[in-house]
């Protein structure tokens, strides 16, 4: 699944336009603590959230995140939009719930991530 | 003082090895962690993270030792008056201490309770205070050492081995 097909899935709007939206997409996690979503140190992941600050960014310094689903409406400032940005990851914003998204995905065949 | 130490099962030799040596570290790098300074907690981390991959650390260590570090870090900035964090760089090993300036820890054993936490609601809302913070330090590091007491300062401090 790529990111594209979640942006669909979800309804979503990709936060910033050079996002790349065809990377692959193996698993997810969704959290809305800090240091619960650091235990995905194994594989790339989807991140699934209602935290929208700095720090959630920070986090993809530390483990390898393929993109963050930002959910419930909920959008970032601008200058953490700018943060994603300058690392190249890509952030969506969707509507939907935490429990909705992570039930379509889910049901898409989209697996949870090792921990 | 109270102590608290942690050496991961196998790495005993090791860390007494390391301990006892006082090696040369070949690179250290310095930080300042202001108290509740969430917008540059973290950043300390990210450099460390960056150096060793530079110097071509595997990349499932280099997450070990970013997870680790991040969580002392925004310990020191959450809970403490401010602090500095130091990281040695060995040819096998990296060595972080972090050291505050209190108020200290009044019950170690307890802080190490996954859930058990004592933040306040500031730093609730960033999405902190799961109360995993000391345990995900333990579980990625190969030796962890706290010391601290209520009304003092408190020292953090972990190794990891590269292989």
């Amino acid at each position: 699944m790529t990111l594209r097909d979640i942006v669909t899935l979800l309804e979503g709007e990709v936060l910033f336009p050079e996002a790349d939206l065809d990377r692959d997409v193996p698993c997810a996690f969704a959290s809305d603590m800090i240091s619960d979503i650091l235990m995905c140190t194994k594989e790339p992941t989807l991140l699934l959230t209602g935290l929208t600050n700095n720090q959630v960014i920070r986090l993809s310094d530390m483990i390898d995140l393929t993109g963050i689903i930002f959910v419930r409406g909920k959008r970032p400032l601008e200058d953490v939009i700018d943060m994603a940005s300058e690392r190249g990851l890509p952030i969506i914003t969707t509507k939907f719930t935490l429990y909705r998204c992570s039930g379509i995905l889910f049901n898409a065949g989209l697996r949870s991530c090792k921990i | 003082m109270a102590e608290y130490w942690y050496i991961a099962e196998g790495f005993e030799e090791k860390v007494q090895s390391f301990l006892t040596n006082n090696g040369e570290s070949e690179v250290d790098m310095m930080f300042t962690v202001p108290e509740k300074d969430f917008n540059t907690a973290g950043k300390g981390s990210s450099e460390v993270k960056n150096l060793l991959k530079r110097l071509g650390v595997e990349s499932g260590v280099l997450r070990r030792i970013a997870v680790a570090s991040y969580e002392a870090e925004i310990n020191v900035a959450a809970h403490s008056q401010g602090g500095v964090m130091h990281s040695a760089v060995f040819d096998d090993l990296i060595h972080v201490r972090f050291e505050d300036e209190g108020p200290g820890i009044g019950d170690i054993e307890q802080a190490m309770v996954p859930g058990f936490s004592t933040a306040d609601d500031l730093v609730r809302e960033l999405g902190f205070g799961a109360g995993l913070g000391l345990p995900n330090i333990k579980k990625n590091s190969d030796a962890m050492h706290i010391v601290s007491e209520k009304g003092s300062s408190t020292l953090v401090e972990f190794i990891i081995f590269f292989a």
